[in-house]
């Protein structure tokens, strides 16, 4: 895995995506590439912390940024625009200087031969856009992609280009009971095919998933989201909660970073 | 340019190879923040608060951010005294940079035992007393805001370590700072650092409720700058013993400033957050600041300011 390195990248573009107007709410934003030295060795899952240099003092954390993809031309993140941090990064022109450090915590598991099921809630679609471009055999994942926004908001077309992927709106509750249950075929198939489950979106989803391959006996990994404001692991204020079967005996059944030791876990391994 | 510093203390003096300390709790053990910066070039490091037990801490929401700061309320996580000492100390580069241990304790006994516990080990420099987590429902605060318990705290842990350095971190919640300066310096202690995190409060309005789950936290950052200024400068004409100031600092000239008021050496703390190689470039800028303010050396500027 690459390790971590901090630099001044530039802003190459901001595209918004979604409807046109001048409210836009979702963006890929596109920075110059990192000099990091091994750059390349980062995988899909690992994030970076991403901070304009028009935070100035007024907004003192860096925003944590699943990494889309990253290229040997660009780093591309890929975001909504909620807070004050965000509300000022939908202002970022070509040339601003953004401080970027990563790439940080672990990433998802691949494995080539395995029958994988991505399954991403909203904006947890992002890094499954660099997991499926960096996959070696593609044919072998499937995804479930559920979401509230219109499709044109979020980066699924980079997918669709190299897999098949299951799409489901879910303004109503009626359609909610048709995802949970779509999700709930596709974990246990998954299950029976002694595959690996992969799932990014918000906490009650991600809630959903580890149930679910809890009741299916399925293999899966869950990639956490919270509040951060380091992204190194020193702040203490990211932490989850480890399980019983936490592989560390020192730190099972305690609060872990998610920045450090996540922010991919197992599913059975910590508690949401 | 000489940027090395001496703290003389009362009882152990502290030599540091630069005024820039990373501050507890902002720094993790340190190791963290290797991939960023040499660790050795830092006059010291202090390291996230240690108990006698491991921590598990504050529930969250524990962090949020707020105008030109943050409030935290982690509550001391931390793998307790004997895990550092086994697992992170030996790869820190404690012969050629000062490690300070930040202790935490809920009573003088414990304190003494804590410090007894570290007084031997060479890789430890000096420690920090914390008298005055806002976070922790037992001893924090209250030790740092009652003159006799601060001064019972300080006298512990001078005699459970006396061949380190002891330096007392003051919180700015309390009426008089200089009075409880005062009093640890009158328990023993070497120096003193202030200010640790002010008091403070978020809300959370859609939800209609405290943006923490301890409800209130220690603010740090650039909004609490001025304060750690007034708090530093009231206590360095109050005491002979050295001062380290924080709060708030993120620049060079930031650094310079508690120098001027009366501090012989500085902390990074929430600086680090803004960009993990804050203490780094810190230090790098420091004689080019320096010169800019006319001084051949950091130590020339203590105290140095000009009030008539």
């Amino acid at each position: 895995m690459s390790t971590p390195s901090s630099s001044l990248l530039t802003v190459l573009d901001l595209v918004p995506f979604g409807q046109t107007g001048p409210e836009h709410r979702f963006f890929a934003l596109r920075l110059s590439r990192p000099d990091w030295p091994d750059w390349n060795r980062w995988r899909p899952g690992q994030f970076v912390m991403v901070r304009p240099l028009s935070f100035g003092l007024e907004i003192p954390w860096a925003r944590p940024f699943g990494i889309c993809h990253m290229t040997a031309r660009h780093l591309i993140c890929f975001f909504q625009v909620h807070g004050r941090g965000t509300q000022r990064m939908a202002k970022l022109a070509p040339g601003d200087e953004v401080r970027v450090w990563g790439p940080l915590g672990n990433g998802f598991a691949m494995e080539e031969d395995t029958p994988t099921l991505l399954l991403a809630g909203g904006m947890g679609i992002v890094p499954f856009v660099g997991y499926v471009n960096r996959h070696p055999q593609p044919w072998n994942l499937t995804m479930l992609f559920g979401h509230r926004e219109p499709l044109g908001c979020y980066p699924v077309d980079s997918i669709n280009e190299r897999i098949p992927v299951d799409t489901l709106r879910e303004p109503e509750s009626g359609d909610l009971d048709d995802f949970l249950f779509s999700l709930q075929e596709r974990i246990r198939d998954n299950a029976e095919q002694h595959g690996l489950v992969l799932a990014c979106g918000p906490r009650p989803f991600l809630l959903t998933v580890q149930q679910l391959a809890a009741k299916f006996g399925a293999r899966a990994q869950l990639s956490l989201e919270n509040r951060m404001a380091c992204g190194v692991g020193a702040c203490l204020g990211c932490v989850t909660r480890t399980t019983a079967a936490w592989p560390v005996a020192a730190t099972r059944e305690t609060p872990v970073q998610v920045c450090t030791q996540g922010p991919v876990f197992w599913a059975n391994q910590v508690e949401l | 340019m000489d940027l090395s510093i001496t703290l003389k203390g009362q009882c152990r003096d502290l030599t540091l190879k630069n005024p820039v300390l990373t501050a507890s709790g902002t720094f993790g053990s340190g190791l963290e923040f290797a991939p960023y910066g040499d660790l050795a070039s830092l006059g010291g490091i202090v390291v996230k608060g240690l108990s006698l037990k491991p921590r598990q801490g504050n529930p969250q929401p524990r962090i949020v951010e707020t105008t030109a700061g943050m409030l935290n309320a982690v509550g001391l996580q931390n793998d307790g005294v004997e895990a550092f000492l086994n697992f992170k100390l030996p790869h820190l580069p404690w012969r050629e940079t000062a490690i300070v241990a930040n202790l935490y304790a809920t009573s003088p006994e414990e304190f003494r035992e804590l410090a007894s516990r570290l007084n031997g080990e060479p890789g430890i420099a000096a420690l920090e007393v914390n008298v005055s987590c806002p976070n922790v429902a037992a001893g924090g605060a209250l030790f740092g805001q009652d003159p006799k318990l601060a001064h019972a705290v300080t006298r512990a842990v001078r005699e459970g370590a006396p061949d380190k350095h002891v330096m007392v971190k003051l919180s700015p919640n309390v009426t008089d700072i200089a009075l409880m300066a005062k009093s640890v310096e009158d328990a023993g202690a070497d120096s003193v650092s202030c200010i640790n995190t002010l008091l403070g409060m978020a809300v959370d309005l859609p939800r209609r409720r405290p943006a923490l789950a301890n409800i209130v936290g220690g603010l740090s950052g650039p909004a609490i700058k001025p304060v750690a200024l007034r708090c530093v400068w009231q206590v360095a004409r109050a005491v002979s013993i050295p001062v380290v100031g924080l709060g708030g600092i993120i620049t060079a000239d930031d650094a310079l400033e508690f120098l001027l008021v009366g501090a012989s050496a500085i902390q990074v703390g929430t600086a680090n957050f803004l960009r993990p190689d804050a203490a780094f470039a810190l230090v790098a800028e420091l004689p080019a600041a320096c010169e800019r303010a006319g001084a051949a050396s950091p130590r020339e500027l203590t105290g140095a300011l000009v009030t008539d």
